[in-house]
């Protein structure tokens, strides 16, 4: 029964992986810009929410009202305004790649730079729905609930736009091909801003989410962004509920082998398994072959 | 084997599917040594899965090629260079910030008769000249026209010392006056030893050098036979036009 | 040709002069410039290694920590059993070792893949090795007990740098050289063109390692103990990255020259503004892509041939 437990929580944090990958897998699979920025916008929401129920004690979720929009824009004026000249002067996906690298990690340090001097580097963490419930037998804090309700409200939003709109349809376009999808009349460049602009605005409401119940700091954005990474080039660029499922996948793995071989070994099974995926399906998992 | 009468490179049943899509379906022909050999049939029919099968840039589900004897199949790209395969690339492939003199060291360096860059340098000129590249050794390859870069493949690829050449659509692209030129040069190499494999859409070149082809259609071999027998074969004429045309 | 000769011959002139004039410079210096100084070679050694495998093939590596936490953890184990340039020479095989079989299950991603699993990869060792200390040798850091002078470990620093230097330079000469600039312009047409692209870049990945390894166990004499996270720390990953994208690549002392700015403003701020040095890190590295794509050996050799040599046409014709 244990087991079953730990299995369980393993669910959930997998859905919490699952939940911060999805805005990074719009971000590179649409806009094939890898924001190794990421993460800042995931402490950026958490922060927003830590702010608005210790500072201003209203009810941590209104903080998306300003956390997203603020993402939102940040992400889409790094995309016209860095991202646009480097697309443009690049030879080649690699070249682009290395640069991309190399200015998103500026980005990085930069903000998390910025956050160290306002923020300082101290843990922080605040208490929202910590109530138990009961889950399939297993015993959870609420908030934890929340975040996976979250997930799959996030995940399903995206899979409707995706599947059923014709927004939708033009990010699929590009994501498979965004020279065709510019030969059929698809502002390529527009719809790429608004694609990586969402992901930013999901990084933050991830980071809210995930407040309510994993303590953060100033330093914490770079594991997230390499977890969303990892999940990422797991379930296979521009996938949506693929990128939930190997969010599971990862969490369960990580829950049970920390339950089963040692908890302090979690990180290594994480990247453990992640090699091993690279290795054995360089394109993913949830990819065609 | 004789020189300029046997079979140098033989394929028996080569097969190679992406998923469910057959792109070779067990294949075979024989490569007459000394000759230039047409590889024609329409877009996607597997004509560069067949090239890429035997460069080893693809491995193949199953079958055999024979190279001089040698099974092929299951060796890396780079033994079948130096095993004398060389080729060039459908879409040009050029080093893009080395000179054009580097690009074709490098064949020289690492092909089947390695030599010292100093050598390899000189070795470059001279086949730079041959193809008609005297002069712009020391430009940036990338900086070059389309048709330079296509000649710098060539050079790179002569360099490697093949006896097997495969040209991927060399010709395409080409203008009447730099076709002819082209078709002189492809005559020339043959002549001086060089086995070619030629995939090509321009019939022009296929019966002007070709002493065989063999055409390809969806992954099957359809027809193989001297240019002029093939060309007017009805079903070679069907997977070219269509039914509609072909009846017409 | 013979311009090249000349120019070979003064570059040679110039490290030489260079080298006798630094082997001097702990008669007359303090503590301090000496620890600076330490600092800047087993950068500039750490850069031209990263920059001899990376730069010249792209394949971007971020796992120069590992290699260099190998480096130290190699150090603080063996100096207890046997004397120290043993242990240092054990470094830099353990480091050689580790990468040759990283390289071989690793080498044939490409790209944001090799970027992220080499990051990963420092990641890993750091905590499987911290679990390890932990778990089976119950405890978190080992202390190093060594009478090195400062002095021995500024010199062979300097030798390191300098070797590595020379030794990237004679390899741009040499077919090897040609080999990894082919792979990195196009892997495909190498292997077409009859490089064993496999051993290639295995046999380089592994001597970039065990330098990288080698400088980790230098420093290591320095510290008085160690600890997975001192060892396995990323920044040195991306402070190695940025000092060889800073210099640029093609010349072999390109990224030294990217090291010694970068070297002198993070000793600069890492003391006056420890938050800040991060934000003017991200910065360098925007201004690095946006402006000086080519790195400082671009913009030296551009002030060399429209301004240096006209000069001495000149100066010679006068």
């Amino acid at each position: 029964m244990v087991l079953f437990e730990v299995f369980i929580n393993g669910i959930i944090l997998g859905g919490m992986y699952g939940l911060i990958a999805l805005g990074l897998n719009l971000q590179y699979g649409v806009a094939r810009i890898l924001n190794l920025s990421y993460g800042e916008f995931f402490v950026g929401g958490a922060f927003t929410a830590f702010f608005t129920i210790m500072l201003w004690q209203y009810n941590p979720l209104l903080s998306l009202f300003i956390s997203m929009p603020i993402a939102f824009a940040m992400n889409w004026l790094i995309y016209q305004y860095l991202m646009t000249p480097l697309i443009r002067r690049a030879p080649d996906q690699d070249a682009l790649d290395a640069d991309v690298v190399l200015v998103t990690f500026g980005l990085f340090f930069v903000f998390q730079g910025l956050a160290l001097v306002y923020w300082s580097g101290d843990l922080r963490g605040y208490t929202f729905l910590s109530t138990p419930v009961n889950f399939l037998g297993a015993t959870l804090a609420m908030n934890r609930l929340l975040a996976l309700l979250g997930a799959c409200l996030i995940a399903a939003v995206l899979f409707v736009i995706l599947r059923r709109t014709r927004f939708g349809a033009a990010l699929r376009a590009i994501t498979i091909d965004p020279v065709a999808a510019g030969l059929v009349g698809i502002d390529v460049r527009r719809y790429s801003a608004l694609a990586f602009a969402a992901g930013g605005a999901l990084a933050a409401a991830s980071g809210m989410l995930v407040s309510t119940f994993i303590s953060f700091s100033a330093t914490t954005g770079v594991a997230y962004t390499l977890k969303a990474l990892i999940v990422v080039i797991m379930a296979g660029v521009g996938r949506v509920t693929g990128t939930l499922a190997a969010g599971v996948l990862l969490g369960v793995v990580e829950a049970l082998g920390g339950y089963l071989i040692d908890p302090a070994l979690t990180i290594a099974i994480n990247f453990g398994l992640f090699m091993l995926i690279l290795l054995l399906r360089p394109t993913g998992l949830f990819t065609r072959a | 084997m004789q020189a300029g009468n046997g079979t140098i490179l033989s394929i028996r049943d080569l097969r190679k599917a992406f998923g469910g899509l057959v792109a070779v379906r067990d294949i075979s022909f024989d490569i007459p040594e000394g000759r230039i050999f047409g590889l024609i049939g329409p877009n996607g029919s597997g004509k560069t899965t067949v090239l890429n099968l035997i460069t080893a840039e693809l491995s193949a589900d199953s079958g055999s090629i024979l190279f001089e004897g040698r099974e092929m199949v299951g060796r890396q790209s780079f033994e079948v260079c130096r095993a004398r395969i060389a080729r060039t690339f459908q879409l040009v492939r050029v080093l893009p910030y080395m000179t054009t003199r580097e690009n074709v060291m490098l064949g020289r360096m690492f092909g089947s008769a390695p030599t010292s860059p100093a050598q390899a340098a000189q070795d470059a000129d001279a086949l730079l000249e041959r193809v008609g590249m005297a002069g712009r050794a020391d430009l940036v390859a990338s900086q070059l026209t389309y048709i330079d870069q296509k000649r710098i493949e060539l050079a790179r690829a002569l360099a490697t010392h093949p006896k097997l050449l495969l040209l991927d659509e060399w010709l395409a692209g080409l203008n009447p006056s730099e076709l002819r030129i082209g078709i002189d040069l492809i005559r020339q190499i043959c002549q001086d030893g060089v086995t070619i494999v030629m995939i090509e859409h321009v019939m022009e070149a296929i019966r002007a050098l070709c002493d065989r082809v063999a055409v390809m259609n969806a992954g099957d071999k359809i027809a193989e036979g001297t240019p002029a027998s093939v060309l007017s074969d009805p079903e070679v004429m069907h997977a070219y036009l269509g039914a509609d045309d072909a009846a017409a | 040709m013979l311009d090249a000769l000349r120019n070979a011959r003064a570059a040679a002139a110039l490290i030489v002069i260079a080298a006798i004039a630094l082997a001097f410079v702990p008669l007359f210096s303090s503590g301090y410039v000496m620890s600076v100084f330490i600092l800047l070679f087993a950068n500039v050694a750490l850069a031209t290694a990263w920059s001899f495998f990376s730069g010249a093939t792209r394949y971007i590596s971020l796992a120069t920590a590992a290699f260099f936490g190998i480096g130290i953890y190699v150090l603080a184990i063996a100096h207890v059993y046997v004397p120290v340039p043993v242990a240092l020479i054990a470094a830099a095989i353990i480091g050689f070792l580790v990468a040759l079989v990283v390289g071989l299950s690793t080498l044939r991603l490409r790209g944001v893949y090799f970027v992220v699993f080499t990051f990963g990869l420092t990641e890993l060792i750091h905590q499987v090795l911290n679990w390890w200390e932990v778990k089976i040798n119950h405890t978190v850091s080992r202390f190093i007990f060594t009478d090195v002078s400062n002095i021995a470990i500024y010199e062979t620093l300097l030798v390191a740098a300098l070797i590595t230097i020379v030794g990237s330079w004679y390899v741009n000469q040499i077919r090897l050289g040609y080999a990894l600039r082919a792979i990195g312009e196009d892997e495909t047409v190498a292997r077409h063109a009859g490089i064993n692209t496999t051993r290639v870049k295995v046999v380089c990945f592994a001597l970039s390692a065990s330098v990288m390894a080698f400088v980790g166990a230098v420093l290591a004499l320095r510290y008085p103990y160690v600890d997975a996270s001192i060892a396995f720390n990323s920044t040195w990953s991306f402070q190695v990255l940025i000092a060889a994208l800073l210099g640029g690549g093609g010349r072999a002392w390109g990224p030294a020259i990217g090291a010694i700015p970068l070297v002198l403003l993070s000793e600069y701020l890492a003391g006056t503004f420890p938050h800040h040095f991060s934000i003017a890190l991200g910065l360098c590295f925007v201004v690095i892509v946006y402006f000086l794509p080519g790195g400082l050996t671009r913009l030296v050799l551009r002030l060399y041939h429209s301004w240096l040599v006209p000069q001495l046409k000149k100066a010679e014709v006068l």
